[in-house]
């Protein structure tokens, strides 16, 4: 038997590696008739902020070479909605529940935080200060060490349980960001959200998304994800949560070898629904067949 | 409930210059889950360039011999790596997805199908459907040219079948939504599925008549099943997922 565990120094304990990434995996339900979602290691649902939001116009998806553009933006019924209609119904599973915490300013962020305490189920946040879409706050706190910083701050002082922050790859240099929320208190990092990008219709000569450019996801993102991964986690003491177009096993293992220690799965699960299933039998056997007992021993373990 | 299934190609036929029909049947035991008109299926596409499934409504389901089959019209990269794939591939399939056509509550209500071009291929199993439960309706094909309206013989063997072609090839001359059929009949209900230029046309049509109608929209879909949030129709309560909340819908929830 191979120990696929994962426990952060904060304390935050997935039974495996694999999570759900935010904005893919709906809040589980979407996809309770095609896996057992008590196999996962956690499930991220979709990004909440304090009021509804109906997100951008459509269309907001793109298919690219290899991935995806999406400019959806933040659509979701609001923390209310999720605490009285959804939190009741997803509170039972036995994975890891970690609601992804966006807003337009400091206060909406912290807000809903608050909100989120008294759901004893949620063992954690991951702050999105990553979002491309949304033309107030999302990526812009996440963009400068000082906005990172910041927000971490006031999250932070609200928030006793593991606080991860999501970190957008549109930035010089990520490290730097790393290691602000890391200074702030952040518990982990995951990372990365999607590349800003853009793509346009020749024949009509109109870009393909409403909102002109997108979030860029799927495996076309997947080298430079797992090289920001790898530069982060040599330089931070908090663990790094790898994401990035993985599509299967031998993806999410690139990450962990990379220096995560633990990854999430977003838009494969759009290709393929099994994906996360899938994932977790191949870590198993790929330690089985390297002879490792235990998934740790692999995270940042590439030979160089 | 919606599956993942493997599922063998038994026959791949060329119905219209640019539309083959598939029939499919599942690789391993077990029964198809049960499917309903208007709902539809995400199939995964193992072509060069093409990165996501491709939803298709689902034409015809025969639970007695474990088949469904797919129209699918050559669009692109994906549907035409559907169109021409052999007799014995398996392709893997999400189904069944979606909200399908409402039936009618009543009896004695006048029903008019109305298909354009590939649209056509989902009301044969709601022509199917009605038929079944008795409920007498009438079908209005369209297409561009004679040769593209698709599966007239299956619905002739249905109900009354009446055609509107774009060059007069066959039945009237013009869109559907000028076929005297439509614009002189007494129907209480329409179901539509076709090009977004036409449904809106008829649509029209239905609210200045006063006449139910539900349409099948079939905006850009990624995951097909509610998680992406990518293909929403901007309703009167808001941005609704196509794949979810749709595809079909009332003409009354739309702003169009």
């Amino acid at each position: 038997m191979v120990k696929q565990e994962i426990k952060f120094a904060c304390g935050l304990t997935f039974k495996n590696p694999v999570l759900t990434a935010s904005g893919t995996f709906g809040y589980g339900h979407e996809f309770e008739d095609l896996i057992d979602l008590n196999r996962l290691g956690g499930i991220i649902v979709k990004g909440t902020t304090l009021e509804p939001r109906e997100g951008n116009p459509y269309p907001r998806m793109a298919e690219t070479p290899s991935g995806m553009l999406n400019a959806v933006g933040l659509q979701n019924k609001g923390v209310d909605y999720f605490i009285d209609s959804i939190y009741p119904t997803i509170k039972d599973l036995k994975t890891a529940l970690i609601v992804n915490v966006s807003g337009r300013s400091i206060d909406d962020y912290v807000g809903v935080t608050e909100k989120l305490t008294d759901l004893d189920k949620i063992v954690a946040i991951e702050v999105n200060i990553s979002c491309p879409n949304v033309k107030q706050g999302g990526m812009s706190f996440g963009t400068t060490c000082e906005g990172a910083s910041e927000i971490t701050r006031e999250i932070r002082r609200k928030w006793d349980r593991a606080m991860i922050v999501k970190l957008t790859p549109n930035v010089t240099d990520i490290v730097s960001i790393a290691k602000a929320v890391e200074t702030e208190g952040a518990d982990a990092v995951s990372m990365v959200n999607t590349f800003l990008g853009m793509a346009i219709d020749v024949e009509r000569q109109e870009p393909l998304l409403s909102t002109i450019t997108g979030g860029l996801s799927g495996p076309a993102i997947r080298p430079i994800a797992v090289r920001m991964v790898w530069q982060t986690a040599k330089a931070i003491s908090i663990p790094v949560i790898g994401l990035g177009g993985i599509m299967n096993g031998r993806d999410a293992l690139e990450f962990i070898l990379a220096g995560a220690s633990a990854i999430q799965v977003g838009t494969a699960n759009f290709v393929n629904p099994h994906v996360t299933m899938e994932i977790v039998d191949y870590i198993e056997d790929y330690c089985r067949r390297k002879g490792v007992s235990d998934i740790t021993q692999l995270v940042g373990a590439i030979n160089h | 409930m919606k599956k993942l299934v493997n599922m063998e190609i038994l026959e791949n036929v060329s119905i219209s210059p640019s539309v083959n029909l598939l029939s499919m049947r599942p690789l391993e035991n077990g029964l198809l889950p049960l499917m309903q008109p208007g709902q539809f299926a995400n199939i995964e596409i193992d072509c060069k360039d093409v990165f996501l499934r491709r939803p298709i409504s689902i034409c015809d389901y025969i639970p007695a011999r474990n088949i469904v089959k797919f129209a699918v019209r050559r669009a692109g990269k994906g549907t035409e790596f559907l169109a021409s794939s052999k007799v014995g591939s398996i392709l893997n399939i999400l189904l069944p997805l979606g909200n399908g056509f409402t039936l009618p509550g009543e009896s004695g209500c006048n029903i008019l199908l109305i298909g354009g071009g590939v649209g056509s291929a989902p009301l044969l199993l709601l022509a199917k459907w009605l038929k079944s439960l008795d409920v007498s309706f009438e079908i209005l094909l369209g297409a561009k040219t004679a040769d593209e309206v698709i599966l007239k013989d299956e619905f002739d063997a249905l109900a009354h079948v009446h055609v509107s072609t774009d060059d007069g090839s066959l039945g009237s001359q013009g869109y559907v939504h000028f076929n005297p059929v439509l614009q002189n009949g007494e129907w209480n209900q329409l179901y539509v599925c076709g090009p977004m230029p036409m449904m809106r046309a008829v649509s029209q049509l239905a609210r200045e008549k006063n006449i139910a109608c539900q349409v099948s929209l079939e905006n850009k879909m990624a995951c097909g099943m509610g998680a992406c949030l990518c293909c929403v129709e901007d309703t009167i309560k808001g941005n609704r997922c196509t794949c979810v909340d749709g595809p079909v819908f009332d003409i009354n929830s739309l702003k169009w």
